[in-house]
């Protein structure tokens, strides 16, 4: 490849909106979860587990994890443009990043699910 | 104000002397009339004349004398002498290759402000007279085209010291959206295009060092929100 510098990838804004997207839904549901586990009974495994039993609770919480994963690639990836120069120690590292991520997504869903 | 004495410590490299780069300790005898940083730097520069800095207009509008002064960078032309904390620590404009003393090479710079295509562009054959806008459409220009480039802002920005290469700099992006905003360019989209990219705007995390150091009080943060706010415009 010869040595120019090659600029022009068309996803600027398309993670630009994500990252604030997902930050506000983070936020958002941070309150709401906050109160919802604030006005629990007691904090006892059963009221815990009676919390997690409603399908909205579980949807709205996998989704959170969805866009705090989302989030994370947008801010680790931003570190590694910065920091990482050689193209070939970049694209592992993003490909390394993307199936922990993505792990760690099947992860969440499966405690969600187990509770 | 009398004459006083003011001391310095300045970045000194002379890459055909010196191995690497030192800071120098100097003082220099002021004369009632001296008011500026610059002033002293000439004082300095007639005491020992292998110190090395740009200078030309001497009232801020050449944009050449751009430096950093006790870790911000300023213009030392319009930098009151009276006012900077002592010893007066000089370097030269962080994150730019040095040619000598305080002298930087803005080549990178200047390449990033060239490759937003700073010119009007508009392929309708010219008018009788001249291409008019409305007072509004004008008011919009008002704190993009005052920019002098001195590159106080841009190596001020960790993103351009990080990415030179890449990441246009506020100094560039203030002047892309001074064109984007003028109702006589035709070019909008292509402009947009040229930004729409995750290195070359998105860069910017808005931390705002470009405004607190443009000794034109000019706001480079707020006309890249705007590039972003016509990119959404645009993509919505």
């Amino acid at each position: 490849m010869v040595k120019r510098i090659v600029v022009g990838a068309h996803y600027g804004l398309r993670d630009w909106i994500a990252q604030r997207a997902t930050a506000v839904y983070m936020a958002v549901y941070t309150i709401l979860f906050a109160a919802a586990a604030l006005g629990l009974p007691e904090m006892s495994y059963p009221a815990w587990h009676g919390l997690f039993s409603n399908g909205l609770v579980r949807f709205l919480t996998l989704l959170f994890f969805f866009a705090l994963i989302y989030h994370a690639w947008i801010g680790v990836r931003d570190i590694y443009m910065d920091y990482i120069k050689p193209v070939g120690i970049r694209l592992a590292l993003h490909v390394v990043t993307i199936f922990v991520l993505v792990g760690y997504a099947g992860w969440a869903a499966q405690i969600l699910w187990r509770l | 104000m009398t004459k006083r004495t003011v001391q310095f410590k300045i970045y000194r490299y002379d890459p055909d002397r010196d191995e690497k780069p030192y800071m120098q300790d100097i003082s220099v005898e002021l004369e009632a009339s001296d008011k500026k940083l610059l002033d002293a730097l000439v004082r300095l520069k007639a005491k020992d004349d292998s110190l090395s800095f740009r200078r030309s207009c001497r009232e801020g509008v050449c944009g050449s004398d751009a430096m950093n002064i006790n870790g911000k960078n300023g213009l030392a032309c319009l930098t009151d002498i009276d006012k900077v904390a002592q010893p007066i620590v000089l370097r030269p404009l962080p994150g730019l290759p040095v040619i000598r003393d305080l002298i930087v090479d803005m080549t990178q710079f200047f390449k990033q402000y060239h490759s937003i295509k700073p010119y009007l562009i508009n392929n309708d054959p010219p008018p009788e007279r001249e291409r008019l806008q409305s007072p509004d459409d004008r008011e919009e220009l008002n704190g993009l085209y005052e920019c002098i480039l001195c590159a106080c802002c841009s190596t001020s920005c960790p993103s351009f010291w990080w990415n030179p290469d890449k990441f246009v700099g506020p100094a560039g992006l203030l002047a892309a959206y001074r064109f984007l905003a003028d109702t006589r360019d035709q070019a909008t989209n292509e402009r947009l295009d040229n930004l729409e990219d995750p290195y070359r705007l998105f860069r910017c995390h808005s931390i705002m060092n470009c405004v607190d150091v443009c000794p034109k009080s000019l706001n480079p943060t707020r006309a890249i929100g705007k590039i972003k706010d016509m990119m959404v415009a645009r993509a919505v």
